[in-house]
């Protein structure tokens, strides 16, 4: 598969001030040393805790966010070294749809607006060409016509949610980052838009990056996952393959937090003991020793890298 | 009436009186708990979870919601008709809460220790010390690590996980005879989530005390509660004991919300989820007939004219469904 997307080394350091007075200066490193690929038309999950750095690494694939080092490629264009002509080319073919379908539409503009910002801003559609392909838009993803002239406040978190879908398909992009679309979202409603998703796909041939902490939501549309913990991939394979076999810890005490919807089953639950610790203050060694049930020698001094352990299926941890 | 009960609601009704109309956000609830078992109550947005929860407190802002009918029947008491004085001394004591987001609910100046001991002092007289050292003594027992030191800080000092602990310390310092936990885990990460649920459970067993646990999560419902409610626009549409609802869910509704979660056994990825269609149904404008009948894929004739009643469909297997 060619690639679409190509990540590779990626680090976002945030400088913040440590200490009252001194000013003593610190890093968080939300993304240290991510490396991926996407292939044309193939989801990737992003899965990880609040504070891995998903988002992060979202905002700096969009260059919403300049990186500290790494490079990111979309198709044959590096996106860090675009100028501004290059990069509003770029944001025609990458775009995102948002967690929190409320705070993410402007309460002021029309659902005409919303969705046909866009078409203006690249200049693909004005008048009743605009009205149009809004109309169409509106259409694929659910709404009607009749939605047009309304305001945000007007509509449910699915349907904003499903504006926000339409507002991102306007310009025709090729990727789209979907940051825990459906989280904010009830159960039944979640549904729908996933389904909704896999459609848009299949019609348009779209490729996702797909970022949720719901690790049902993300095996069910995902072709390949990523797991990231404190700014890294820890693990990464095809999407049933690591359900199945999932081998780094904490992958493996993740799936194992899932609850199951048969009161007759209980799973052997692996409980890590304490919270993630604080990007600011990286542990020595693995990242996850401190928590890890498995630890041994070398995890406290030595950092593990990202190996291909079995075809397709990447790890970080020196069990393997 | 049911026999045995520790909690009986009768025919509930609170209504908030809004602008744009009444809202009739909890119309007829029925349900009971007994001592010691875990009741799972289930919905979406809007399904009145949190507002029958809040009833049986009396917390209910006023204006604009009121409870304008029904019993709940504590202990053989009715907690709509004790006085305010009487009320506050059952708060927090004999049936206390835990909230969803445990940084609004914590004070942000009082150190955790000192917000654990307020309540202990409040319904017990005694010296400010001894509360301090009660205090540490629950922070210890909801397993926060060094808890002598941690009583002495702040919440933003905590991380989500912890503060989550101080909740149910504050909540259980007095040995509650029932607990109300609204949506416990839902603000947490998952690890943070599992080692929440397993407290909890670990706690009740040890103080053998009675759980509502409102969640919209029916992988936490499956593996925590004995019985599960179902709650739908203001009403209870089902009633089963656990095993009972995940084998075989009579409502629709519950058959539907089944139906679109995920799953997660390893197979075939593109298999379609089925979604219930339509939106969240809005208070003020509900159908006469069956609520659920806009949604429902099964819905016949019959389901407009007139609301069905709940009925027991097999023992102890209580829907809300003509079909049923």
């Amino acid at each position: 598969m060619e690639p679409l997307l190509v990540v590779k080394d990626l680090k976002k350091y945030f400088p913040v001030k440590k200490g009252l007075w001194f000013g003593e200066r610190a890093d968080v490193r939300a993304v240290d040393g991510v490396s991926f690929a996407i292939g044309r038309g193939e989801t990737l999950g992003l899965v990880g805790e609040s504070g891995c750095g998903k988002s992060t690494t979202a905002r700096l694939v969009l260059r919403l966010l300049e990186p500290t080092a790494g490079e990111v490629h979309f198709g044959k264009t590096p996106v860090f070294k675009a100028n501004r002509k290059e990069m509003h080319q770029l944001r025609r073919k990458m775009q995102i749809v948002f967690q929190d379908p409320y705070s993410s539409l402007d309460p002021r503009m029309s659902v005409k607006e919303i969705v046909g910002e866009g078409l203006v801003i690249h200049r693909l559609a004005r008048g009743k060409e605009k009205t149009d392909r809004v109309a169409e838009l509106l259409e694929m993803v659910g709404l009607g016509r009749e939605h047009m002239g309304r305001y945000p406040h007007e509509f449910s978190g699915g349907q904003r949610q499903r504006i926000g879908i339409a507002r991102a398909l306007a310009v025709g992009p090729e990727l789209l980052i979907a940051d825990e679309p459906v989280s904010a979202l009830d159960v039944s409603i979640q549904a729908q838009v996933i389904n909704l998703f896999e459609d848009l796909q299949r019609q348009l041939g779209l490729t996702y990056l797909f970022i949720a902490h719901d690790l049902r939501v993300v095996k069910h549309i995902s072709d390949r996952v990523a797991v990231m913990y404190l700014g890294q991939i820890v693990e990464l394979a095809e999407s049933d393959e690591l359900y199945r076999n999932p081998l780094h810890p904490y992958t493996q005490a993740l799936l194992s937090a899932i609850p199951v919807t048969d009161p007759k089953t209980k799973r052997q639950r692996i409980i890590l003991e304490g919270d993630p610790p604080s990007p600011i203050q990286v542990p020595a060694g693995c990242r996850f020793h401190p928590r890890c049930p498995k630890r041994f020698d070398p995890c406290d001094t030595e950092a593990p890298v990202l190996r291909e352990v079995s075809p397709g299926h990447w790890v970080s941890c020196h069990l393997y | 009436m049911r026999n045995g009960s520790l909690l009986t609601i009768q025919d509930l009704q609170t209504h908030f009186f809004t602008g744009e109309g009444v809202v009739r956000a909890v119309d007829g609830v029925t349900l009971s708990v007994r001592p010691g078992e875990t009741l799972g109550l289930v919905g979406e947005s809007g399904c009145g979870k949190t507002v029958t929860a809040l009833s049986i407190l009396r917390l209910i802002p006023n204006p604009p919601g009121r409870i304008v009918g029904g019993t709940i029947c504590f202990e053989g008491r009715d907690l709509l008709r004790l006085p305010e004085e009487e009320m506050r001394s059952i708060r927090g004591c004999a049936i206390s809460m835990i909230f969803q987001e445990p940084m609004t609910s914590l004070n942000p100046v009082f150190t955790v220790g000192e917000q654990v001991a307020e309540g202990i002092r409040h319904h017990q007289k005694v010296s400010r010390r001894e509360a301090w050292d009660r205090a540490v003594e629950v922070l210890r027992r909801v397993k926060i690590p060094d808890p002598a030191r941690r009583a002495y800080e702040y919440p933003h000092q905590l991380s989500g996980g912890l503060r989550q602990r101080v909740m149910i310390a504050m909540a259980l310092a007095l040995g509650p005879r029932l607990l109300i936990a609204d949506e416990p885990t839902t603000a947490l990460d998952v690890t943070i989530q599992a080692q929440i649920v397993d407290l909890l459970m670990g706690l009740q067993e040890e103080m053998q005390m009675a759980v509502i646990l409102i969640t919209h999560d029916l992988g936490v419902i499956a593996e925590t509660a004995d019985r599960v409610v179902v709650m739908y626009a203001g009403r209870v549409v089902e009633e089963a004991s656990a095993e009972q609802l995940f084998e075989t869910p009579l409502h629709p509704y519950t058959q539907g919300l089944l139906e679109s979660l995920p799953k997660l056994e390893t197979g075939k990825r593109h298999r379609r989820l089925t979604a219930i269609p339509g939106l969240i149904p809005n208070l003020l404008d509900l159908p006469t007939g069956c609520k659920f009948a806009p949604r429902c894929p099964k819905v016949i004739g019959d389901c407009w004219p007139t609301e069905p009643e709940l009925r027991e469909i097999r023992p102890g297997h209580w829907a809300r469904c003509i079909l049923a």
